[in-house]
């Protein structure tokens, strides 16, 4: 069967199985910073954004996104690279395996809070883990990005 | 993860439902739990073209279409003013919110898993499900009932005027949770439910809010790699004590 999405802006049209998921296709459409990180709907590694909000493209069938619109790092290569420098400053990647993940689940978070508390950035990125940094320097690279933020917007 | 051979968009009920009669045919929600299954399925029926995915208030009654996600319920304007803060808290720890996108409220009800947060906090609301062949049943019997063919379309929850409060333990953030706890208040009745027993939820009733905790304590409890029984019996007292503060507007 042919699925169609709007991926990264772009129009795209592909072959899939019943049981091909969004993960899979993405890939296939060289979309290489999705990654499939634990197999059971956990580690959020395979986030990408789905009509704009974050979802788990290991989970979703790929022909539920047929028709939508689906955006992935390399489509938000501005936004997550200003992030990923304040990310690098706080030493918040080292092995750097769940960036692309966690860098979309930030990108969402933004969108929806645009001023979050520590708590509210905590509960909302429970869903991507890392085995590297105990999490404390991610927060701190959060909060410095949205204040750099907030004052480039003053 | 589970193969299938068909995939099917279903245009109307009459349509899942026929296809629905085959053993081999499986309807997928989010994905989220059939995906952690190796079931080799016929055909996959899609539900997503039925509009069952809105939260819609009528006067006496909200209707959760079966395909509304987990996330629909925490952000939900109509049900947090209508029964406080127990749809956040009953779906905040599941997962991440990603999850919480995809995974539905049918995907939920339909398993009927021990450990359901979701079934625990319906069942202490005046519940029914909606089935496209059976119609209308209680939540708390349909949740006895073994899986069979018919399809699960909304969850209607009656607006009594119910406030309810949701308390979970897990062992470690987006766990699933050890002991799964939910009261709700109508006038005098208080009705208690504990899930993840680890079993499925149970309801209780009192009109004596001073024997909640002898209640709690009443439940079957087991034990598995979450928690033994003697600490599940024990956390239900405290979380029955938590929910029962948070109901009188204490601090917990």
């Amino acid at each position: 069967m042919t699925v169609t999405i709007t991926l990264n802006g772009i129009r795209r049209t592909g072959e899939v199985q019943a049981d091909t998921s969004l993960y899979t296709f993405l890939r296939q459409q060289g979309c290489l910073s999705v990654k499939c990180g634990c197999e059971t709907s956990n580690c959020g590694l395979c986030t990408v954004h789905m009509d704009g909000h974050p979802v788990l493209s290991c989970s979703v069938p790929a022909f539920r996104a047929d028709g939508h619109e689906v955006t992935t790092l390399e489509g938000l290569q501005k936004e997550a690279e200003e992030f990923g420098a304040f990310l690098a400053d706080e030493g918040g990647e080292q092995c750097g395996f769940c960036s692309p993940g966690f860098v979309m689940s930030v990108l969402a978070m933004v969108r929806e809070l645009p001023d979050p508390t520590d708590e509210e950035i905590r509960e909302y990125l429970a869903g991507n883990l890392c085995r590297c940094t105990g999490y404390q320097s991610q927060l701190r690279a959060i909060k410095k990005w949205l204040a750099a933020r907030k004052e480039g917007d003053k | 993860m589970y193969t299938a051979s068909n995939y099917v968009l279903a245009q109307s009920l009459e349509q899942a439902l026929e296809l629905n009669r085959k053993k081999s045919s499986a309807v997928i929600g989010g994905g989220c739990w059939l995906r952690l299954g190796n079931r080799r399925i016929g055909t996959l029926i899609d539900l997503s073209a039925l509009g069952l995915d809105k939260i819609q208030e009528k006067e006496e009654e909200i209707s959760l279409g079966a395909m509304v996600t987990l996330r629909q319920l925490e952000t939900s304007k109509e049900l947090a003013a209508a029964f406080g803060p127990l749809f956040q808290e009953m779906v905040r720890h599941i997962v991440g919110v990603q999850f919480r996108n995809c995974a539905t409220l049918g995907g939920s009800i339909v398993s009927r898993f021990g450990f359901s947060d979701v079934l625990t906090g319906l069942m202490a609301l005046d519940c029914q499900v909606e089935l496209a062949q059976k119609g209308r049943m209680p939540l708390e019997e349909y949740a006895r009932l073994s899986p069979d063919r018919d399809i699960l379309t909304a969850v209607v929850v009656k607006k009594d005027g119910r406030k309810a409060a949701y308390q979970s333990v897990r062992n470690a953030s987006t766990d699933l949770p050890v002991l799964t706890c939910a009261l709700s208040r109508k006038g005098d009745l208080w009705r208690l439910v504990l899930g993840a027993r680890p079993g499925k939820a149970m309801a209780a009733e009192t009109d004596d809010a001073g024997r909640l905790e002898e209640l709690a304590r009443d439940f079957s409890f087991g034990s598995n790699m979450r928690g033994s029984e003697e600490y599940r019996r024990h956390l239900a007292e405290v979380l029955t004590r938590r929910a029962l503060a948070q109901l009188e507007g204490e601090q917990v």
